[in-house]
Parts: C-alpha cells; sequence; structure tokens
C-alpha cells in the first residue's frame, strides 16, 4: 500500500455528523410538517444562496476530514531479505493536502506580497554582473516559486496576470452557463414543461426551490474562485506569510478547524441541553431547583477563565503523557477534540434555559393534559409530545450556535488557549497577525485574507441560520 | 353596482358612510379578497351592529376604516366617507387625526390593548394631548371626568396605577375611556365583551348605552353574539364570507330574518323551546378565501339553493323600509322562521336516557372536595397562604346523565374538572369513580380507572399535538390504556371512532392544522371517546366555536349520550348550552357551589341570588325579553383572600348581618334542589 490511513477522533464525528444529518434529512421526508419546514427554507432565496457558499466550505472541510500518512520511499539496502519493509512517513496529511502539494510544498523563505515576484524584506544578495565579477547588493530577492514561469521578464507580470483573469472569466462565463442549463433541463424534465419556461420560471421565482438563488450565487463563486485557482497556479494569490507558507493554503486548512468547532462543540451541548432543559422543565420541584442551580453558577463564572483554567489543565496532560500520541497531528486534534469539549460543557446553558421556558409553557398545554388523562408514561410523553414541539428551537440554536463558535474559537485562539499551535486556524493566522501588523512596513494581506473567509463562513452560517429560523418558528410559518 | 345606502327613518346625519368597499390580503404573488364590495352607513346616535361569525371580514372592515390594517392587507376598492372627508384620499398625518379624534376604536381583549408598562393616567393623557392640545393639570381634570363617565370608583387613584393592578372589566372600562378621549363621533367596538363574564358585559353594555346616548355619537358594534345584537343594536348587519347579506333595522331583523342564512344562526342557537332536541346546523362550514364560490356564497350551505345560486351572485334586494337582503329567493320563504320558531326537527336524543332508575350507585361521587393551592413568598419560599380554588365541592352524577357546573371565570369550575380526573392532586375530600376511591391510589392503579373516564378541552387548537397524526392522537389513548394491544384492531377501532364522530376515516392520516376548529374538536372528542370511557367532562367544549359549529357540536354530544350511555360533567359559563343539555345543574362561586337543583329548578326559579343575576345578565337574542337585569357590582374576589361570611355578600342586594358573619349553610328547598344562602332557612 502507498499510504496508512490514519483516523483522527475528529474525523470519526465529522463523518458521523455527515451520516445523522442524511439520516436526519431522510427521516424528515417521511415527516409532512419536516417536510414543509425545509421546502420554506428550499424557498428561501438568502437562505439558498448561503447553503450554496456553505456546501463550498464543506467540501473543504470534509476533503480535510480524510487523513492519511504516505509511504516513504524505502532506500535500498535497508530492506531486510525478503521482507520489504515499510515505513510511513510521520507527517499525515489529508486528502486536501495532497490536492493542494503545489500550493503546500512551493514555500518561500519568508514574507511575499499577494502576486508578488520578490519577497517583502530586503537582503544581502549577490549579482553576477555583465563583466562576471560577483557584486554584492542589497535588494528583494526574487521568489523561489512566484511567478517563477516569467523568468527574467519580470515587467510582463501585469500581462500575465490579466490574460489568467480574462481567461478565468471566460471558463467562469460557459461553466456557468453549462450548469445553468443543465438545472433548467432537469426542471424542464421533472415539471413537464418546455425549457424556456422553465428558464423563466427560474427567474421569475416561480419554483418550489430557489434555483435563481443557487444559480446566482454558484455565479458569484464561479468568479471568484477560477480566477483565484488559475493565479493559484503559479502564484501566491494570498501572499507568504512569515516562514513563507503560502497564505490560501492557510485559509483552506483552517476552514475544518472552524467546521469542527462549530459542529462538534454542539454534539457536545445538545445532549446536555436537551436532558437537563426537558427535566427541568417537565418535572419541576427539586430537579427544576438543581438544574437551575447548576447552570445559573455555571453561567455567572466567566466564560474565558474556565475555558482558560481547562485548557491549560488539558495542555499539561497532554504535554505529561507524549507516549499516548504517534504524531504530531494525533496531539493536536486531541487538543482540538479538548476545546470543542470544553466549549460544549460551558455554553450549553443558554439552549437549556430556552428549552426549561418552553417545556413549562408546553406541559401545561392541553395535549399534555389529555395525554396524562390517558396515563401515559412520563418518558414517553416527553418523546412523543415534547421533544418534537422542541425541535425547532433545537435546529434554530444549533446553526445559530455554529457561527458564534466559529468567532470564539478564533477569540481564544488570540488569547493563547485555543487549538494547537502547530494546527492552522483562522484563530492562529489572526494571532500571527498581531506582530504583522506591528511591524513596519506592514503585512496586511494575511489577516486580510483570514477575515474575509471567517466573515463569508460566518455571513453563510447565520443567513442560513435565518432562513431555517423563519422556516421552522410556528409562529411564523403560520403567518406565511 | 350597490343602490345607496338607505338609512331607514334616521333623521340624524350620516356620520360614516362606506361604499362597495373592498379588502384583500397579500398571500405570496396573490391577492385574496377577504372583504367583498361591503357598503353599510351609521348615523350619529345609531348603532349599526355587524354580525358574524369569525373569518367574515367583520374585524377587517373596522381595521380597514382606520386605515389600520395588517402589513398584507390592502384596500383594494370602494369609498369610505367620514363626516363628509373621503377617508381613502386623506394624507397619513390627517388620518391620525381621525383615529381617536373622529372615529375611535374598543379592542376585544382588554389585556393587550393597554400598555402594561404605562399608568392608566398616562395613556389617558397621550390621547387628550394629541387631539385636544390638553397638557399638564387641565389633561389629569379632564382624565378624572372620563374615568368617571365610564364608572370607575376612585378615579383619582386609579390614573396613577398600571393595568395590572386592574380587573378584566375595570380595564376594558379605562379601553372606552381611553377611546373617549379624543370626543369621537363614531365609536367602533371590535367584540367589546366578549373576553369577558356575562355579569361584566352586562355592565359594560350597559356603559356603552349610557355614553352612546348621552354624547349621541354613532356606534358600530362587531359581534357574532345575537344576545349582544338584540341589546344594543339600531340597525343589523350580517356578513357572510367577506359580504354583507342581510340589513335590518333591529325589529325587523329578530321578528322576521329574511336571508336564510340568518335564520339558520337564529336556529342554531340552543334555546329553551326544543330541549335537549337537535339544534338546527349549517352544514360545512365558511369558505377560505382562496376558494369562495362564484355565484352566491353562501350556496354551498344553503337549504334553497337553485341553479341561479350558484352561478350568479345575488343584488340587494329591498323587502321592507330599510330592510333589505341579499338573497335570490323573494318569495317570504321562511319568514315564520324567526328567534323562537325552528321548524319541528326536535326528535327525543338525550330524552331517551333522561330517567335513571333510583337507587343505583352514582357513577361519579365527589365528596367535599378542595384544592388548595399556596402561595410561597420570601426567599426561603415559606407558605403564606392559599389560594382556594375549591373550597369543599361535593357532586353525583349518574350513568347517562349531564350534570352543568356554571361560574363566571376564577370561580374554580376547571380546577374541579381537572381534579376528579387526578390531574390536579386535591388537598382533601375524595372523588369516587364506581364506589372507588380515586384519591390515594398509585398511577398504576389509577389505570384501569382512568378508562372509565376523559376530558375534552375547551380550546380544539391546543389540545391536539400539531406534529401528530390524527390516527396517532386518537390511538395514543388506546395504547396507553391498553385497550387494544394489537395493532391490527387499532385501525379500524380509530376508523370507527372517528365515524361516530362524523368525520371521515381518511383524516387518520392527516394532521391537525388541516382541519377547522369544529372538527379539531371532533377529533378531541374521537380521541376522548376511543377508550370507551363512562364519564366525559367536557370543559368549555364549544365556547371557542363559532354559533353553527357550537350547534354541530352540542348535537353530537347530545347524540353520543344517547348511544352510548355517557356520563357528562359539563363546564361552562353559557346558560343557553346549559338548558339544552343538561339535566341537573351547580353553580359556583368563588371555589363552592352555591345551588344546586334541575335545569328546571335552577334556571325557572333560581333561589340564589348569584344565580338570578348570572340568569338576568345574559342578554337573550330576542325582541321582547330584556327585563331589567340584576347589576352586580364590582367583580368576583380573589380566592386567595375571599370575603368573610358568605362569599358573595358584597356584590349581593340582600345581604344581612348574618352574611358579613358566617358562610350559610346547605338549604334544602326540594329533594333536589338545594342552596347555600341565608335567605332560605
Amino acid at each position: 500500500m502507498t499510504f496508512l490511513p490514519v483516523i483522527l477522533w475528529s474525523d470519526l464525528l465529522i463523518w458521523l455528523l455527515v451520516l445523522a444529518a442524511i439520516v436526519v434529512g431522510w427521516l424528515s421526508t417521511g415527516n409532512p410538517l419536516l417536510r414543509a419546514a425545509w421546502q420554506r427554507v428550499g424557498r428561501s432565496r438568502a437562505g439558498m444562496a448561503s447553503a450554496t457558499v456553505l456546501v463550498v466550505f464543506v467540501a473543504v472541510g470534509l476533503l480535510d476530514s480524510i487523513h492519511f500518512r504516505p509511504r516513504l520511499e524505502s532506500r535500498e539496502g535497508q530492506a531486510v531479505a525478503g521482507q520489504p519493509s515499510t515505513a510511513y512517513a510521520i507527517e499525515v496529511l489529508s486528502l486536501l493536502d495532497a490536492l493542494l502539494t503545489p500550493l503546500r510544498t512551493r514555500t518561500e523563505k519568508t514574507y511575499s506580497e499577494p502576486l508578488a515576484t520578490r519577497a517583502y524584506a530586503k537582503e544581502a544578495i549577490e549579482v553576477r554582473d555583465t563583466d562576471g565579477r560577483i557584486r554584492q547588493t542589497r535588494d528583494y530577492p526574487r521568489l523561489k516559486h512566484g511567478g517563477a514561469h516569467l523568468g527574467a521578464d519580470e515587467g510582463r507580470r501585469d500581462a500575465d496576470v490579466g490574460q489568467r483573469l480574462l481567461a478565468a472569466l471566460a471558463l467562469g462565463v460557459v461553466a456557468w452557463w453549462a450548469v445553468a442549463a443543465m438545472t433548467a433541463a432537469g426542471l424542464a424534465r421533472a415539471d413537464a414543461c418546455s425549457h424556456r419556461e422553465a428558464w423563466r420560471r427560474i427567474w421569475r421565482n416561480e419554483c418550489d426551490f430557489a434555483w435563481n438563488a443557487v444559480l446566482a450565487a454558484m455565479a458569484a463563486l464561479l468568479l471568484m474562485l477560477l480566477p483565484m485557482a488559475m493565479l493559484a497556479a503559479d502564484y501566491h494569490v494570498f501572499g507568504t506569510d512569515k516562514v513563507g507558507q503560502d497564505v490560501l493554503y492557510q485559509i483552506l486548512k483552517s476552514v475544518r478547524t472552524a467546521l469542527v468547532i462549530g459542529l462538534v462543540t454542539t454534539l457536545v451541548m445538545l445532549p446536555l441541553s436537551i436532558l437537563l432543559g426537558v427535566l427541568a422543565g417537565y418535572c419541576r420541584g427539586w430537579v427544576d431547583d438543581v438544574i437551575q442551580y447548576l447552570y445559573t453558577t455555571l453561567s455567572s463564572i466567566p466564560g474565558v477563565l474556565l475555558i482558560a483554567a481547562a485548557v491549560l489543565m488539558m495542555q499539561v496532560l497532554i504535554d505529561t503523557h507524549p507516549q499516548w500520541f504517534e504524531t504530531a497531528a494525533e496531539r493536536a486534534d486531541l487538543r482540538l477534540l479538548a476545546l470543542c469539549f470544553i466549549l460544549g460543557v460551558t455554553s450549553w446553558t443558554g439552549l437549556c434555559r430556552l428549552l426549561r421556558g418552553e417545556t413549562l409553557k408546553l406541559r401545561e398545554l392541553e395535549y399534555i393534559q389529555a395525554a396524562q388523562a390517558f396515563a401515559v408514561s412520563d418518558l414517553r410523553i416527553i418523546a412523543r409530545h415534547i421533544l418534537p414541539n422542541l425541535m425547532h428551537i433545537v435546529i434554530i440554536a444549533l446553526v445559530m450556535d455554529f457561527s458564534s463558535l466559529v468567532l470564539a474559537e478564533a477569540v481564544l485562539s488570540y488569547v493563547g488557549i485555543g487549538v494547537d499551535p502547530t494546527m492552522i486556524s483562522f484563530g492562529t493566522m489572526i494571532n500571527n497577525a498581531r506582530m504583522e501588523l506591528a511591524r513596519e512596513p506592514m503585512v496586511w494581506w494575511s489577516l486580510a485574507a483570514a477575515f474575509v473567509f471567517m466573515f463569508t463562513l460566518v455571513l453563510a452560517a447565520n443567513l442560513l441560520a435565518d432562513a431555517v429560523r423563519d422556516a421552522f418558528d410556528p409562529r411564523l410559518a403560520g403567518a406565511a | 353596482m350597490n343602490e345607496k345606502v338607505d338609512v331607514g327613518g334616521t333623521r340624524n346625519e350620516i356620520l360614516l358612510a362606506v361604499d362597495d368597499l373592498r379588502l384583500a390580503f397579500a398571500s405570496g404573488r396573490s391577492l385574496l379578497t377577504a372583504v367583498d364590495g361591503v357598503s353599510f352607513s351609521v348615523a350619529a346616535g345609531e348603532t349599526l351592529a355587524l354580525l358574524g361569525e369569525s373569518g367574515c371580514g367583520k374585524s377587517a372592515t373596522a381595521l380597514g376604516l382606520l386605515r389600520l390594517l395588517p402589513a398584507a392587507g390592502r384596500i383594494v376598492g370602494g369609498q369610505m366617507r367620514f363626516a363628509g372627508r373621503d377617508l381613502l384620499r386623506l394624507p397619513e398625518a390627517e388620518m391620525r387625526g381621525v383615529r381617536g379624534g373622529g372615529m375611535a376604536m374598543i379592542f376585544q381583549e382588554p389585556a393587550t390593548s393597554l400598555n402594561p408598562v404605562l399608568t392608566v393616567g398616562h395613556q389617558l393623557s397621550e390621547v387628550l394631548e394629541r387631539h385636544l392640545g390638553l397638557a399638564g393639570q387641565a389633561a389629569r381634570a379632564r382624565a378624572l371626568e372620563l374615568l368617571m363617565a365610564v364608572g370607575i370608583a376612585d378615579p383619582e387613584r386609579r390614573l396613577g396605577e398600571y393595568p395590572f393592578q386592574l380587573s378584566g372589566g375595570m380595564k376594558q372600562r379605562v379601553m372606552i375611556a381611553v377611546a373617549l378621549a379624543g370626543n369621537p363621533s363614531l365609536l367602533i367596538a371590535d367584540e367589546p365583551t366578549t373576553a369577558l363574564d356575562v355579569t361584566i358585559q352586562a355592565q359594560i353594555l350597559e356603559l356603552l348605552r349610557r355614553l352612546q346616548a348621552e354624547r349621541a355619537m354613532g356606534m358600530l358594534l362587531i359581534t357574532h353574539d345575537l344576545g349582544v345584537v338584540a341589546q344594543m343594536a339600531t340597525r343589523v348587519g350580517v356578513m357572510y364570507a367577506g359580504e354583507i347579506v342581510e340589513e335590518a333595522p333591529r325589529a325587523a331583523f329578530f321578528s322576521s330574518p329574511r336571508h336564510p342564512y340568518t335564520q339558520k344562526l337564529f336556529a342554531a342557537l340552543p334555546n329553551l323551546a326544543q330541549r335537549r332536541g337537535r339544534l338546527e346546523t349549517i352544514p360545512g362550514q365558511v369558505p377560505s378565501l382562496s376558494e369562495m364560490p362564484g355565484g352566491c356564497r353562501f350556496a354551498a350551505r344553503c337549504p334553497h339553493a337553485w341553479d341561479r345560486c350558484r352561478q350568479q351572485s345575488p343584488q340587494w334586494r329591498q323587502v321592507a323600509v330599510g330592510h333589505r337582503v341579499r338573497c335570490h329567493l323573494d318569495d317570504g320563504q321562511g319568514a315564520g322562521a324567526g328567534s323562537g320558531g325552528v321548524s319541528g326537527t326536535a326528535v327525543g336524543g338525550a330524552d331517551a336516557v333522561a330517567v335513571q332508575p333510583m337507587g343505583e350507585p352514582a357513577l361519579l361521587a365527589v365528596d367535599d372536595l378542595r384544592v388548595y393551592f399556596p402561595i410561597r413568598r420570601g426567599i426561603l419560599q415559606r407558605t403564606v397562604g392559599h389560594v382556594r380554588a375549591v373550597d369543599g365541592v361535593s357532586l353525583e352524577l349518574a350513568r347517562g346523565r349531564t350534570l352543568a357546573l356554571v361560574g363566571e371565570s376564577g370561580c374554580g369550575k376547571t380546577t374541579v374538572g381537572k381534579a376528579i380526573l387526578q390531574l390536579i392532586m386535591a388537598s382533601a375530600g375524595s372523588v369516587r369513580l364506581l364506589g372507588q376511591e380515586l384519591g390515594g391510589l398509585s398511577r398504576s392503579a389509577q389505570r384501569p380507572l382512568r378508562r372509565r373516564m376523559q376530558m375534552i378541552f375547551q380550546d380544539p387548537f391546543a389540545s391536539l399535538n400539531p406534529r401528530m397524526s390524527v390516527g396517532e392522537i386518537i390511538g395514543e389513548g388506546m395504547q396507553a390504556l391498553g385497550v387494544d394491544p394489537q395493532g391490527e384492531g387499532r385501525a379500524a377501532a380509530i376508523a370507527a371512532v372517528l365515524r361516530q364522530v362524523g368525520l371521515d376515516v381518511a383524516a387518520a392520516g392527516r394532521y391537525p392544522h388541516e382541519f377547522s376548529g369544529g372538527q379539531r374538536q371532533r377529533i378531541a372528542i374521537a380521541r376522548a371517546l376511543a377508550v370507551q370511557p363512562d364519564l366525559v367532562i367536557c370543559d368549555e367544549p364549544t365556547s371557542a366555536l363559532d354559533v353553527s359549529v357550537q350547534a354541530q357540536i352540542l348535537n353530537l354530544l347530545a347524540t353520543l349520550q344517547a348511544d352510548l350511555g355517557l356520563a357528562y360533567l359539563f363546564i361552562t359559563h353559557n346558560f343557553a348550552v346549559v338548558d339544552h343539555l343538561a339535566h341537573a345543574v351547580a353553580v359556583m362561586y368563588l371555589g363552592r357551589i352555591v345551588e344546586r337543583g334541575t335545569v328546571d329548578e335552577v334556571l325557572r326559579s333560581p333561589s340564589h341570588p348569584y344565580t338570578q343575576a348570572l340568569l338576568s345578565a345574559v342578554p337573550s337574542p330576542r325582541l321582547d325579553a330584556r327585563p331589567d337585569y340584576i347589576r352586580l357590582p364590582g367583580e368576583i374576589p380573589s380566592p386567595a383572600n375571599p370575603p368573610a361570611g358568605c362569599h358573595f355578600h358584597p356584590r349581593c342586594r340582600q345581604a344581612s348581618a348574618a352574611c358579613r358573619e358566617r358562610y350559610p349553610e346547605t338549604s334544602t328547598l326540594t329533594a333536589t334542589h338545594t342552596v347555600r344562602c341565608h335567605l332560605y332557612r
């Protein structure tokens, strides 16, 4: 085998979540109310446009969640007679890393501006003069990879970039037309009408699904991503960082970290808040008192303090037990999961309080009393009458929390108690930018790129959350 | 297309003239017409009552007049002239002067139409400042006058109070004072008494009548209650599905209603003439806005409809002075079917099982039931007192009989029902079902008895889980109580019980939100019936329904009682329903039963002053009957702090010294009629 698959704990959880999402989606097609709610989400234009953007992020994150260790080229002589030993690299790579090998491996010496051909700091370089003598000058050195294909003709860079942009634009338009035409054709077949009619329906917003928003978002994405891809082949689109690593590569790696923080944390949070919230609201009495006491106390402790204490303890534990981990990636991964766990344990109180209040309201409703009059057992009442009627709050909280958790990770990493320093995340990028902004001349691209991508991710998640809330909130759904 | 409004014989000037008003609500890309070509006029000093069932567009009309339609609402066409001005052409700034200054509105729910964080005085002075330019002392003096005018005692103190410190009736009085503050010449009252108890309703209606007479105001009264119409209206307009179908002066309206819908409405009212017979019902329901029929909108439910009705919308036709009707029937058909005279469809429904052999053990025997809720105060949550919601109630109910438990809101009647079902723990007393004590039983021991009694709740929208299909809802009880452990028979059983309540078998696969209020109540009844109970506790099962639907449900309950021998404990505040359905009546006041007897005894010869006052306060939907009602001052006191002695004495005209000192013992008038009052000793 040329590689050894590595399954990190966070990979497992992510793929479990994907499986769970598929199962939930499949189950909700069976329930007319849920189906209607999801159809309302599908009709929301803002929701569908942001979902399209999110799909791209999720795809990047999923590609980054399949890990393996490539086999090392075994040198002759090391092989024991008849038994070829296979040694695998100590470095754990993901599928995304493999796809982005050029980006990953083409590192420069240090900072360089976006699309630059020369580094950002002057250095003493030796130049061979026309007469053959070697002269030392102080200048911006030529980059090893950025714009290397231009050779000595650096002045051609602008023309080259323009050319690539035009080509990307043309390719984007063609690709978009193809996708749009395919959509119209599919719709025409589904609705048994002419292509022209399907096309008109898409843009007049007369479909049951906001195809026009999806297509518009796709157009925007293609116009952004294709030029980026074209340029990334030979330039550093977002420049390089202090150690010369491509910023675009770091950004793409950060997406997974953000998704893991946003999704896995809710996995920890949900069972706690649903169980305790429903118990408190349904049982009332001393159970309610205890649970209320618990979450009031917990939410009175400053969150960052609690998280810092827990993360530092975790850090000590990890550092004193290096034998637990085969690779650095596993160590970083465990630390990420620990962070998710800690964030989850400290952030369940808000949802718990909401669910308790809603359960208090629900248990006084007449259909619950009717069930009690039938001597239906409490567990069954909770499972059949209360939980389904809480689901809209849970779904809304889930999507809303996602964006705040991504932001929380950035803040925590900035304070230095976030993910492992070797793990690339938006937070660590922003943390590094602290020093970069302080130097003269300023290095701005790293922060700017991290900001733009995180902003897009969180905005898309927020817009989708809004659409989901509108669709699932029974009061709003009744009005629509 | 509409002829000019005729204000038959009114010499006063016309205040408001509405001509061919059309309102619609935007729904997605289409406009749904809610009010279609409504024309009427209101003169100074007269009351026009707009009568109609829920969803017929009467509230939308009122809001449209003030140009206060919700965001989705549109005024599509027509004309509204108020005091010579075209309301649709006024700029918004001038329209604000008309709202409150020219036309004022009183809303249905007093609890939500006052701002809870502003004092009464503040809310009044807001209007005074806007419309009369009064401020400071002048505004305060005017506010005091207004509060005095609406009959609020101690207005000085009330000015500084917040709405939560006022009772429901008082809030409605304040709301009326706020409406009057701008000296409007037209008052729009949108169901002003629907949320209030009968005794309070009588007070408010009297107040409105007096104010109108004093100020010569025009009034547009929107209501669904024929009794209120009979008391208040000068003229009546009947709305159906967004159209006015009949307009008549009050006398003509009650003596000879001409439109089949109006006639049906009268017939659907439970009344004395046909006790325990079947009520006339209007089949079907009001068509939804999106699927209005082309011809006459009532055609689908009309017994007289013929082809023309389905194709052509009828025009206005004058039948008498000021009396016009939109109907193709032009002979005087059904003119005799007035308030009382429903053609003899009365069949002996419940009468068949009315007589029970004496001596059989009562199905349900409640003895000295008490439910106290502790009032906790302070950090340690110590109990400082009790709300005595139910304070010593005793009842018996035999198989196949109906006992009505009557009282105003807050008297503890619903708590009695829930305590009998063991949904609320009783503090003391015993509840025996078929001779078996329910009180101390564990939950598993209660289980076999749960089958025997079930409950039908008031609000059909809150009593069905919106996330379960009808089949699951009905099957749940059967499953929990092990009525039919095998799944196969259950589908058949659910189908059978659905047929029994008059629903389609296919309903089992659908969800509650697909059904109308009346159909939902049928589902709730089916759920209760599914476990084959002997006793059904009905907690105001028809109070959330329209008159025509109420009649359907009452008929269904009567049929089920006749077929299955059910016993009903019927909790209600509606005497007409009591009269129609019950065999015996118990009247509750502040947690205790003050009078008990057969229907004839209690309703025909009420003995307790409270029963007398309650009965006299019920507005009768007839012309003749307007006896002087017995004014009950004040409102029902808080059960946390009941008055000493007889609980009723502060409101009783006949109270004596003994009433203030101790609670009266039970006095027996006849074998079945008992009363707790010092007058009968």
